[in-house]
């Protein structure tokens, strides 16, 4: 039995609601304790703390934020920096920021200070998603309080750096989760991404240095500043350092969202903090590991793997967001996986042709494999088309898209060929079409 | 990606009202003055509210007209994001989460339930109550399965954790105008916590604050304030914390108001009258320009001044302050003393400068309804603010 996180080590304290979210009782939670004296530290230190304790980018690729920090330009020239934070969470099994911005709200804002003094930025913009009615108004609620309360705005914390908060949502694109096309929503345009380079690091929001991280990332860093980097680099194993909010969905007996170290079994996850697989983990099925777009996993892989970016990468899946989709031995693995086709299809944005005619042949093809109207040849074509549209768009979500059909016919190969093989002796499984 | 165009019957007088408008002219104030059109999302969702849940195409132009956009900027996103409604919706427009992690959990079930009560998809039911439609992962997944509804006058909650059965009961609540609950339905548990009770986070521990002497890995050395738990009170005191109780140091420099600050600079001189905001103990009534009551029986809707919503409003009504004049009178001293008994956001009344707002809104006001009352002083006050221009 590894060694599970322990309460005094959670970085989220109030990621269920359970205590007040406003300023009074996040700073008896520790929130903006030490402020003025990060930022007195310098950015250098700032950003060498963040590089030392290993954080990874919490929103799906995992890239280091500390260095992802240094690329913005050393010295501010004419064009002013900013710092987006992308809280457009909406990779299907995702909901991990929701609970961060409505319940822990102050973490977030505090880590917008510190990351925009590390990067020069006098601004700093949030971008919600736009279903977040409730989570905007609660953050919104927020930066007031800090705002009257001097920790923001004009000299914030008393530091003599002026920053600026504004909260700014989007209307239910999930392709503005792409950070450009993020930017391009920002601006007030369709969320179509643009093609890098440029990167936003040296044109990003409105042709000016900009980075964009998730909600996730820019929260933890007060508390490592706080707890020290080498805190946060004892969890986990090495490259993959730190706590993470895991949300846990699907088929087990209580779903939950749950701080934990990276590192940690997928099983103890799952039974210690999720009530376990319905009807006993021996009733699994597969898991995606990491939201929508990541490959499943059969059980036999599920037994023994880590949680953490480089074991998931092992076994051809990734961690994504860590999000952990569980699914029994009830589920119809191919309509799950179909209707995740239909999502792709549905936000993919039309500039690029592989993944605008693409997602919708996937989609169109994976329905009948659903029925297994099919030919069995059609699956090496499918996984073929897959290949296709895999990195060759502007953006990643062709291979998002293409990704869940490539770790469906991997590891369950042997089920669409079944239901091929019934539908043509004539006993189709009667199945409800996802749409 | 969908294609989704314009409704072919298209209303040919709707107008944004004044508190849209409004709205939409604060937000604009978020973005680089160049830079208006970044508004145009928030400002679609403030119309849209506005409208009555969907976008008319004069909307859209209205909306176009006060961003300086061409409209055909404003008709390609009004149809790339799908949050955006081009067509009339039920006074309860809800949107059915049918993706992956909703679906395992029984998204379909609901989707019957919706069919039998409602209707097909993207039709208004025949009362004008309830119209659905399918969308895509809402995100909050371990909450599955769950819906959005738009119940609320300036946001649509979330109701998370449905069985064809709970959802059937919100449904019939929705129907008879009873009021609903956001959030899990029926079921045990809080938020996104396991159902049951949370086994994380518990108790103390959680939220136990290592005492700082320095910051760990700190190169400069630099003074630390420090929390420590209460156990009384189930907070957290800290050095330099204010407690709403104590009474003002006769040491300014020892006052809330400058702990923390670099005193070289200046003592801040006014001792608020809590240290931190949101909680009230003060409740002496200054003796202002408050009235008993509004004197004509309609007070001015308080909320158009920008900083101002339902709450401070009705505070302000509750300590006797109806109109933008009597705002527009305020002194320094005034404020001060309407801060004492309304503290939830110090500061805020001078940043946001309700005085010139109210002086620019009374304005408005005493042309639209002159009131005995006002119309002595209005044109004191107008010739003031004509001065301000100047």
């Amino acid at each position: 039995m590894p060694q599970l996180l322990q309460d005094k080590d959670r970085i989220f304290t109030n990621l269920y609601g359970h205590q007040d979210w406003s300023l009074d009782a996040a700073r008896g939670r520790g929130a903006w304790l030490g402020t003025s004296e990060m930022l007195a530290q310098g950015r250098d230190w700032i950003i060498d703390q963040v590089k030392a304790s290993g954080l990874r980018g919490r929103g799906g690729a995992g890239f280091p934020t500390g260095l992802k920090w240094s690329f913005m330009p050393k010295e501010v020239g004419e064009r002013p920096h900013y710092l987006v934070v992308n809280a457009d969470e909406s990779e299907p099994g995702t909901c991990k920021d929701r609970e961060m911005m409505r319940h822990d709200p102050h973490l977030l804002i505090e880590g917008c200070l510190v990351a925009s003094f590390a990067m020069q930025a006098n601004a700093c913009y949030i971008y919600l998603r736009g279903e977040y009615t409730f989570e905007r108004q609660r953050l919104q609620a927020a930066v007031d309080e800090a705002y009257a309360a001097g920790l923001i705005g004009r000299n914030a914390c008393g530091t003599g750096w002026d920053f600026d908060l504004y909260v700014h949502h989007g209307a239910g694109a999930y392709i503005c989760g792409e950070e450009t096309a993020l930017l391009e929503s920002l601006e007030g345009k369709k969320g179509q991404p643009r093609l890098k380079p440029p990167f936003p690091a040296n044109s990003g929001l409105y042709g000016c240095p900009t980075t964009v991280n998730n909600v996730e990332s820019i929260a933890v860093v007060p508390t490592i500043l706080r707890r020290g980097a080498d805190w946060f680099a004892s969890f986990g194993r090495d490259n993959n350092k730190g706590t993470k909010v895991f949300s846990i969905s699907g088929h087990v007996n209580k779903p939950c969202n749950v701080e934990e170290a990276l590192s940690i079994p997928l099983k103890t996850l799952i039974e210690t903090h999720a009530g376990g697989v319905r009807g006993g983990w021996d009733n699994l099925k597969a898991i995606i590991p990491g939201g929508s777009s990541v490959p499943l996993l059969p059980k036999e892989i599920c037994d023994t793997v880590l949680m953490d970016f480089d074991a998931l990468r092992e076994h051809q899946s990734g961690l994504g967001t860590a999000a952990v989709i569980v699914m029994d031995n009830s589920t119809d693995i191919i309509k799950a996986i179909a209707r995740l086709s239909y999502f792709y299809k549905h936000e993919s944005c039309g500039q690029c042709t592989p993944c605008r005619e693409g997602t919708g042949w996937m989609w169109r093809v994976m329905e009948r494999m659903v029925r297994g109207e099919a030919e069995t040849k059609e699956i090496d074509m499918l996984l073929d088309v897959t290949k296709q549209v895999e990195g060759h768009t502007i953006c990643a979500l062709g291979d998002a898209a293409a990704w869940p059909i490539q770790g469906l016919i991997r590891h369950f190969r042997h089920e669409i060929e079944d239901r091929i093989d019934l539908y043509r002796a004539g006993r189709p499984v009667f199945v409800q079409a996802a749409e | 990606m969908s294609a989704r165009r314009l409704a072919s019957v298209q209303p040919t007088d709707v107008k944004l009202s004044p508190e849209a408008q409004a709205d939409i002219a604060r937000w604009t104030k978020k973005y680089p003055a160049d830079r208006q059109r970044s508004a145009l999302i928030p400002a679609l969702w403030i119309a849209q509210k506005d409208a009555g849940g969907w976008l008319p195409e004069m909307i859209l132009r209205e909306v176009g007209d006060r961003l300086g956009m061409a409209y055909i900027r404003v008709y390609e996103v009004a149809t790339f994001y799908t949050m955006f409604n081009l067509a009339p919706v039920g006074e309860y427009h809800i949107q059915l989460c049918g993706t992956t992690p909703c679906w395992l959990r029984g998204s379909d079930a609901l989707k019957d339930v919706l069919t039998r009560r409602v209707g097909p998809q993207n039709t208004v039911s025949a009362d004008g109550k309830f119209s659905w439609i399918e969308v895509e992962c809402l995100g909050a997944c371990a909450n599955a399965p769950m819906c959005q509804i738009s119940t609320d006058v300036d946001e649509d909650p979330y109701y998370e954790d449905l069985t064809p059965e709970s959802f059937e009961a919100l449904i019939d609540n929705l129907a008879a105008g009873k009021a609903v609950e956001r959030g899990p339905q029926q079921i045990d548990r809080l938020n996104s916590a396991p159902e049951g009770g949370q086994k994380t986070l518990i108790g103390k521990g959680a939220f136990h604050i290592e005492k700082l002497v320095k910051l760990p890995n700190a190169e400069k050395s630099v003074k630390l304030n420090y929390y420590e738990w209460d156990p009384k009170e189930r907070r957290a005191t800290r050095g330099g914390w204010v407690d709403p109780k104590r009474k003002a140091s006769p040491d300014p420099k020892k006052r809330a108001s400058n702990l923390g600050r670099d005193l070289s600079k200046g003592l801040v001189e006014d001792e608020p009258k809590k240290g931190l905001p949101g909680r009230t103990t003060a409740k002496a009534k200054p003796q202002l320009i408050y009235t008993d009551g509004p004197s004509d029986g309609t007070p001015d809707d308080l909320k158009k001044i920008k900083g101002v919503g339902p709450v401070f409003e009705a505070d302000l009504n509750d300590k006797g302050v109806y109109y933008y004049r009597q705002i527009a009178a305020w002194k320094k001293s005034d404020i001060k003393a309407v801060e004492s008994i309304i503290d939830k956001f110090p500061g805020r009344i001078e940043r946001d400068d309700w005085v010139k707002q109210a002086k620019v809104l009374a304005k408005g006001a005493a042309k639209s309804k002159p009131d005995p009352k006002g119309a002595k002083q209005a044109p004191v006050r107008r010739k003031r603010a004509m001065k301000d221009k100047a």
